[in-house]
């Protein structure tokens, strides 16, 4: 991992998203900080609801109205980028900040081919010419995996597989060799054996590239084979990031513990599986102190008044208040 | 509890011990096919000099599923297994084969009157909740429809009574029936669609893919209560899913599909530790390893090809990696394993596949079972 | 039965909903609902419903509010004819927007014509919502042959203008009855000449939103149930399609009253004897240009705002009820 002395890539600070609607101003991301270092692969692994997307695209600046950014700063490479002018955000999301969306369908205009829509998209953040921008849609393409390139470069996205297509939006993303890539899950709309294609494939092409990724999913099995570190999210809030190993398979906070109990493995024999009762509250009704409190086995008097801060435990930083040393010395 | 509460349970599990008894399975399924017509138009054929396009989405399954048992088929989108379960509850007829339930084959069942018995004992949970309630009703009409539908009940009172036990079974409140689905998380909506599924008093449960839209928490939850119920009331499933992780918790059978045939059934267990045929291996060796083993793992080249237009001889040989000329020209018919179940496959007849074991899904699935038995 | 309603309630079974609370429930809900939310919000819409309202109550209750009664030949003065609005030289307090040709008042000509417009245009929208939904549902929920029919039958009927198919029915009707059973038979004829070319909307809604329900899953479960496909469409299918069909009923209203208006105009539709929006803007334009404009004008002033202020409600409506737009 990249040295700690440096700049992180991608700081964020104290984000809060907001959406305002006619039952009053619901909170989606819930003051939250985090970063990413050069080269690295952050995953943000959730529930639905839980803010990990509203997070991705905070950060690019796609909030969709009448969600806003409504605290916090967001910095890339030292520099704000959470104020910027709509057209600059939009060179900085181009030329700087890369983006692979769940459906590929959707992500690529239908009325253009593949190639028209890389060219272009080079030429708008680079001084290539026509054909040099078309030689290197052809080189991106190959890269990405797509057989026969010279001929697929002409076609349109229906006629591509839906592997074939996240491939290309690989591609579109890396084409200009952002410094960030944001992935917002990449693999959910495909078939299991696609999965791990793209799945190795984002990862190779990553680090080739020298991009840092943030992964964002609700599949704890793609956050495991791909990402360094993972924050897990809970109603708008971090409750738990730190390296991968130590979050999948030594979680710290109640609802990451939980969370890894009820996914099903092969050859774990269990007739019941952990499960955690109840559901993620609606963002009307988030509870008072930890978010998770209601739904967790180890909450006491504490959890239900105060919100609790991310707490150094081991490599890892949690949300709860079980791992307050102060605190517990004190009690004993 | 209240003592006035009916008590099948007793009765119904002696039933079924007799039942199972004799020997017959709960649903038999011979040499079933559906075949879906998907040209254009007659006038665009015409004028655009195209053949008739015709759909195997289901060819040739066969399979049975022994009472208080479940059978998963399992496979990638498009392989048929959603159509199976259709055909199964009679959503669409068969355009070859048949679906016998306890040995009555549901094609001599003509009318709607002579269905209605069969119909009312076996029942479907769908994929997603947000679709599967009608948004206008009340939770309470929901769950009461199939009491009403097949007059089960005529008495208003009882058939409260029994909308608040099913609402209680499925782990909800009584009082949750006045309220419309609307007002309900996706897991809630899962289980009132278990519980208007079980309104019925049914013995077979096909489940569409009843957890894919959920969390994982909540699909723990689902998948958790779909075992008691089944312990509870000595269910019957066929279980309907892309995840072979949950299909390993849930299942006694497992078998594989592949663009509209099952290439491969078995008892779970010798599926999972044991895979002939080379699609399973691959669908195990695709699943993420949350162990993190470091294994290397062998992403199989390709994707699945369009069902239009299936490959000739077995359907999966452009991404096979033991495939050779026989399996280009010819299709593999079904060979009985030693093992138990059935492989559809060239290579395996001819003994030159290697020993499965070799992916390393196999073998972490393997140490864990080893670990938890030792 | 009596013994049951005493019985103390069971704790296990959900409460049953009277009538009473079921309503009140609704009611709340509706307050609760985005539709009405979006209502409260927009001052225009607010406007528009009152100036409906405003023009419906003056319509049904003209035989109690109108200041006189125009069908009444005995009330009527030809000295009064040709009076012009109060505000003008020659003006009658008696008669706040004038008179016409033959000393009828025109304020109450058009409350009466406005009722007269009023039942043709609800009636041929409840005529052409029943039976266009009915056909739509059908065609949707079978499919294949039946659902080909139809809709090459709607797709020829919208070759036709409406105002065409109108007259065609209307010219038909005309020449085969004898002119005294015509003439009794004025209103039904209007109001099936002027449903039969409305149709066609609510049938290609219906049928659409059919497509679409009928292949979420809560009708399968239905299916699975073994519930009879007609129950399927009425229960199921039915409820969830209405929301369209309301939004169409209010947009065509506006276009039937508007088409029996032109009908009229046109001498086909209500005899001159009698008063509609149509008849009397036909009778007034004779004298547009000989200095009597407000025969002509008022009535046709009416028409719009009538017209605007229920199209201006279906629009909202429609946002309203489209999850899309919102």
């Amino acid at each position: 991992m990249s040295d700690s002395s440096q700049r992180p890539l991608l700081e964020v600070r104290d984000l809060r998203v907001e959406f305002p609607t006619r039952r009053g101003t619901l909170v989606a991301v819930d003051t939250i900080s985090f970063d990413i270092h050069e080269g690295e692969v952050l995953g943000v692994v959730g529930e639905s609801g839980a803010g990990k997307s509203l997070t991705g695209s905070a950060v690019i600046g796609l909030l969709e109205p009448p969600g806003r950014i409504a605290g916090g700063e967001i910095r890339l490479n030292g520099r704000r980028i959470d104020n910027l002018a709509y057209r600059e955000m939009r060179r900085v999301r181009g030329r700087e900040i890369g983006m692979v969306f769940q459906d590929p369908l959707t992500s690529l205009n239908p009325l253009y081919t593949v190639g028209r829509q890389l060219v272009e998209t080079i030429q708008t953040h680079t001084d290539l010419s026509e054909e040099q921008a078309r030689k290197r849609a052809i080189d991106l393409l190959a890269e990405v995996g797509i057989p026969a390139p010279e001929r697929r470069v002409d076609q349109y996205p229906h006629q591509f597989s839906g592997g074939m297509r996240q491939r290309v939006v690989i591609a579109l993303a890396l084409c200009v060799n952002p410094k960030l890539v944001i992935a917002d899950e990449p693999t959910t709309a495909l078939d299991v054996s696609i999965q791990a294609q793209i799945i190795k494939l984002l990862k190779k092409l990553c680090s080739e590239h020298g991009a840092a990724v943030m992964l964002i999913t609700h599949d704890m099995g793609v956050i495991a084979e791909t990402a360094d570190r993972v924050a897990v999210m809970y109603a708008g809030r971090i409750a738990e990031v730190g390296p991968v190993k130590d979050v999948v398979q030594n979680a710290k906070h109640p609802y990451t513990h939980g969370l890894m109990g009820s996914i099903p493995m092969i050859g774990h024999d269990t007739e019941k599986l952990t499960q955690i009762e109840g559901s993620m509250p609606r963002l009307t009704e988030i509870p008072s102190g930890c978010a998770f409190n209601p739904r967790c086995p180890h909450a006491f008097d504490r959890c239900r008044v105060e919100r609790p801060e991310l707490l150094r435990v081991e490599q890892s930083r949690v949300a709860c208040w079980l791992f307050d040393q102060g605190a517990r010395r004190a009690a004993e | 509890m209240s003592q006035a509460a009916p008590q099948p349970a007793e009765t119904r599990h002696e039933m079924l011990m007799r039942q199972t008894a004799e020997g017959m399975p709960l649903l038999r399924v011979e040499g079933l096919a559906r075949y879906f017509d998907v040209s254009s138009p007659w006038l665009n054929r015409v004028l655009q000099n195209e053949p008739r396009a015709i759909l195997k989405a289901v060819d040739g399954v066969s399979f049975e599923i022994p009472r208080g048992k479940t059978f998963s088929l399992v496979g990638e989108s498009g392989c048929g297994k959603s159509t199976v379960a259709r055909l199964v509850v009679g959503l669409y007829k068969p355009t070859y084969g048949h679906v016998e339930f306890e040995g009555v084959d549901m094609a001599t069942l003509k009318t709607r009157k002579q269905q209605a018995p069969v119909r009312r004992r076996f029942q479907m949970i769908f994929q997603d909740p947000y679709a599967s309630l009608n948004p206008r009703w009340r939770v309470a009409d929901i769950i009461a429809e199939p009491i009403r539908a097949h007059g089960l009940m005529s008495d208003e009172a009882q058939i409260r009574r029994r909308v608040g036990e099913l609402l209680e079974q499925v782990r909800l409140s009584p009082r949750d029936g006045e309220k419309f689905p609307h007002e309900f998380s996706g897991g809630q909506r899962q289980r009132i669609s278990i519980a208007r599924a079980l309104a019925s008093n049914p013995e077979f449960l096909v489940c569409d893919e009843p957890t894919s839209a959920l969390d994982v928490s909540v699909q723990a939850q689902i998948l958790n209560l779909m075992k008691e119920l089944q312990t509870e009331l000595g269910l019957t499933y066929l279980f309907i899913s892309h995840d072979l992780a949950v299909v390993y918790h849930i299942s006694d059978y497992v078998g594989v599909m592949y663009l509209g045939r099952l290439v491969e059934w078995g008892e779970a267990r010798r599926v999972f530790f044991n895979p002939q045929h080379p699609y399973t291996r691959m669908l195990l060796d695709a699943i993420p390893d949350l162990e993190m083993t470091g294994r290397a793992r062998t992403p199989v080249a390709g994707e699945v090809p369009s069902p239009i237009s299936p490959p000739s001889g077995c359907h999966f040989h452009p991404r096979c990696p033991f495939a050779n000329e026989r399996c280009k020209a010819e299709m593999p018919e079904s060979l009985g394993l030693a093992a138990g179940g059935e492989v559809r496959c060239h290579a395996v007849e001819e003994g030159r596949l290697p020993p499965p074991g070799d992916t390393g899904a196999v073998q972490a699935a393997r140490a864990r079972r080893d670990e938890a038995g030792a | 039965m009596a013994e049951m309603a005493r019985e103390p309630v069971d704790p296990h079974a959900p409460p049953q909903l009277t009538f009473g609370r079921k309503l009140a429930d609704g009611w709340n809900r509706f307050l609760d609902s985005d539709v009405f939310y979006s209502f409260k919000r927009s001052p225009l819409i607010i406007g528009a419903f009152v100036v409906t309202v405003i023009l419906l109550l003056g319509a049904f209750l003209a035989p109690w509010v109108a200041p006189h009664d125009t069908m009444d030949l005995a009330s009527l003065n030809l000295m009064d004819a040709f009076r012009p609005p109060v505000w003008e030289a020659g003006g009658d307090a008696r008669f706040l927007l004038g008179t016409d040709d033959q000393g009828r008042d025109v304020l109450s000509g058009i409350m009466f014509g406005m009722q007269a417009s009023l039942i043709i245009g609800f009636a041929s929208v409840v005529l052409a919502a029943a039976f266009g939904t009915v056909l739509g549902l059908f065609s949707g929920y079978v499919g294949g042959r039946v659902d080909s029919v139809i809709m090459r039958i709607a797709d020829i009927q919208l070759t036709f203008p409406a105002i065409l198919i109108a007259l065609l029915v209307d010219g038909i009707v005309g020449s085969v009855l004898p002119r005294q059973t015509a003439e009794e038979l004025t209103y039904p004829v209007l109001i099936v000449a002027i449903a039969s070319s409305l149709w066609v909307n609510f049938a290609r809604t219906v049928r659409g939103s059919t497509l679409v329900e009928k292949s979420r899953e809560y009708v399968q479960a239905a299916k699975v149930i073994g519930i009879h496909p007609v129950l399927i469409m009425v229960r199921h299918v039915l409820p969830n399609v209405m929301g369209p069909v309301l939004v169409i009923a209010t947009l065509s209203l506006a276009l039937a009253i508007l088409t029996e208006a032109t009908l009229s105009f046109l001498g086909v539709g209500i005899p001159s004897s009698e008063p509609s929006l149509g008849t009397l803007i036909r009778i007034g334009q004779e004298y547009l240009f000989s200095g009597e404009w407000w025969m002509t004008i008022f009535p046709g002033v009416a028409l719009v705002v009538l017209v605007l202020a229920v199209n201006l409600l279906g629009d909202w409506l429609r946002d309203a009820l489209n999850p899309k737009l919102r």
